[in-house]
């Protein structure tokens, strides 16, 4: 009886004819978020719904504590083309959900589900740079700041998976074999992505950082943050040590926004576009 | 007093477990609707364009509050800031004090083991109900914490949010995980290091402002400026050390009032007055603007008339418990301020660093926690 309320809650969205991949989705969304809570398990722990006190339940004054599901919600969030031709898309359950585009037509089908992570998906990354056969070419990322490296040919493998160390990756790239991640704390984290070693850590912002963005040909990495600062870094590997460095470039402050999306405007990094909460327009930089 | 029937109203167990049910947010007429119901709990009346008012200002305060919140799990300590406000309130009446704090311990129940993530995505909901409201507050505008756009001023300097650095490290480490390279940039803000983090416990010091009394703060009315004042900054209870002289004369004045024998008044002495206001014009005009509704009694003792006064003085010294020494107690200051006030306008000028000129409902709440009176 549970189902069919499920698959029309997303139904409602959906176009009827591309409704055969969504519904599988929602089922799986559903099934994934029964199963893998555990008791106990700190980290993502949902709120739990207390039942009305009763009043002739005696011990503590707002009755036991019922360790069952609320109702959350439910969403996607982080989508990246991989191998062109799949789209992942992250969800509230921490699936990442891999669609098949076909060439020609319309038949999209769900082919793969990454079941990795623990926690809603924050952002998914692809590479945007050069991609030696048998690198990574996605990373995925989740609120509890984990992330996960993945290699796409028929079918995704993970390669390694990075832990968290407290805080929400809220937006990963990645870039020749290098990951950036910027996190809640303000901190930017750069990575090796075959390995998943720990290259960098940066004190970027003093607040939640919201976008990241990279300029393939130059390896310029824009973040943008609550903070309303948008910076921006030059990455770049030592060719004799092989370890990877990255510098401080530019500063911009966008008065009293607390800066939501920022991207570059051109595949150098020569300009830059950023908006923010409460701000109907977007602020385009460009170096003079 | 309409408080306690607010208050009563709002922490109603039914309407509590309505609450802490998951659900959407409220839609704006919804919460419009429960806002007027709760503000007619009591038998305060208001026209519909004070009630217009009313709700402007609450929405705009707690949009700067969730707005300016420095970690998302602040939010929650912005509430816990609203729950202590109240708390005080209704301090007096057991009976809503527990419905309160059962309140307060089903909230850190539900949320405190929430994520940042989590955090952040209650935050984003209710900024995105906030969204495009930019109604200007005079009390904002005066601060400097809103513009004359309506947007609110987003601080770049002050302390970082706990769990965060100060910016300006970049730290390299090579394959083995060594750190290499250290260096410095300027991330254009002005931070600072935070002192300590706030409590999530029922009682504690939650460190953040976001979410207090914002008229706890006394600040000098911008129209008229008497004679020999100052401008004076706006300082609030906590930051206000109380003025060491001041203290000393108070307290100079007690010793004087515990061993003062009260004689029979001849008319010849002048006697003294106490005036905490900087002019006599302006005490005179304060207490004309007093509001009606204030319900401390005031007790006029002239120094040169009243037969009664022997009786009344030490009806007032019994309300102070006074040993060896001077000792106060700030819960009797508290109630007793301004019954403390009057008793001793037989007694000298006093200057005050305090200015209160800016008129307001919350006027005796302020003179009782003038910061001169605060324990040592």
């Amino acid at each position: 009886a549970e189902r069919p309320a499920e698959e029309q809650q997303l139904g409602a969205v959906q176009q009827p004819e591309r409704a055969a991949p969504a519904r599988q989705a929602a089922h799986l969304l559903r099934r994934r978020a029964r199963q893998h809570r555990q008791p106990g398990q700190r980290l993502g722990r949902r709120a739990q719904r207390l039942p009305p006190p009763a009043a002739g339940q005696g011990g503590r004054p707002g009755g036991q504590r019922l360790h069952r599901h609320p109702a959350q919600a439910v969403f996607a969030r982080g989508i990246a083309a991989a191998s062109g031709r799949f789209i992942c898309v992250g969800t509230s359950s921490g699936l990442v959900l891999v669609f098949d585009i076909p060439s020609k037509g319309t038949n999209i089908t769900l082919s793969e589900v990454l079941q990795e992570h623990h926690d809603s998906i924050t952002d998914i990354a692809s590479e945007v740079g050069e991609n030696p056969d048998g690198a990574a070419d996605l990373v995925t990322a989740d609120d509890s700041g984990a992330l996960c490296v993945w290699r796409s040919k028929e079918e995704f493998s993970l390669l390694t998976k990075i832990s968290a160390f407290g805080w929400t990756c809220s937006s990963v790239k990645l870039w020749n074999g290098v990951i950036a991640a910027g996190y809640g704390n303000g901190q930017i984290r750069l990575y090796e992505a075959t390995s998943g070693a720990l290259r960098a850590t940066v004190s970027a912002h003093a607040r939640w950082i919201y976008a990241l963005d990279l300029a393939p040909l130059t390896g310029k990495l824009l973040s943008g943050a609550e903070d309303s600062y948008v910076q921006i870094w030059k990455l770049s590997r030592s060719p004799d040590t092989g370890d990877i460095e990255i510098e401080h470039c530019h500063s911009e402050c966008v008065t009293d926004t607390q800066l939501c999306g920022a991207r570059f405007c051109d595949p150098e990094g020569n300009s830059f576009a950023a908006t923010g909460y409460d701000l109907s327009e977007i602020v385009r930089y460009g170096q003079v | 007093m309409f408080m306690n029937d607010i208050i009563t109203t709002m922490f109603n167990k039914k309407f509590m477990e309505e609450l802490f049910k998951p659900q959407e947010l409220y839609s704006k007429k919804a919460l419009r609707t429960v806002y007027d119901r709760l503000a007619h709990a009591s038998i305060m009346r208001l026209n519909q364009a004070s009630m217009d008012k009313l709700y402007d200002l609450m929405t705009m305060a707690f949009k700067y509050q969730v707005l300016l919140c420095p970690r998302p799990k602040d939010i929650l300590l912005v509430t816990f800031n609203h729950l202590d406000a109240i708390k005080d309130f209704i301090r007096d009446s057991p009976n809503i004090l527990n419905q309160v704090d059962e309140t307060f311990r089903q909230l850190i129940d539900m949320y405190s083991c929430l994520s940042a993530g989590e955090f952040q995505l209650i935050r984003q909901t209710l900024l995105i109900f906030f969204q495009d409201m930019h109604i200007r507050v005079s009390i904002f505008l005066k601060d400097k914490v809103q513009n004359s756009n309506g947007r609110f001023v987003l601080p770049i300097s002050g302390p970082v949010p706990w769990g965060t650095e100060v910016p300006g490290l970049i730290r390299m480490f090579n394959c083995n995980g060594d750190e290499v390279k250290r260096v410095e940039f300027t991330n254009g803000g002005n931070y600072i290091s935070p002192q300590r983090e706030g409590s999530f416990d029922l009682y504690g010091d939650r460190v953040l402002k976001l979410g207090t009394n914002m008229y706890s703060v006394s600040r000098p009315v911008e129209t008229h400026m008497s004679g020999a004042s100052k401008t004076l900054a706006s300082h609030t209870k906590e930051n206000a050390a109380p003025n060491p002289l001041a203290k000393e004369e108070l307290n100079f004045l007690a010793r004087l009032m515990g061993g003062l024998e009260i004689k029979k008044p001849n008319g010849s002495e002048p006697g003294f007055r106490l005036n905490l206001f900087t002019t006599d014009e302006e005490e005179e005009h304060a207490a004309l603007t007093r509001p009606e509704e204030l319900s401390y009694k005031v007790i006029n003792i002239q120094a040169t008339q009243d037969q009664q006064q022997n009786e009344e003085l030490a009806r007032i010294m019994g309300e102070f418990e006074l040993g060896s020494a001077v000792q106060w107690k700030s819960a009797t200051l508290s109630k007793s301020a301004p019954l403390l006030r009057t008793a001793w306008s037989s007694y000298s000028k006093v200057s005050t660093a305090m200015s209160p000129q800016s008129i307001s409902a919350t006027r005796a709440q302020r003179w009782a926690a003038s910061p001169m009176w605060t324990p040592s």
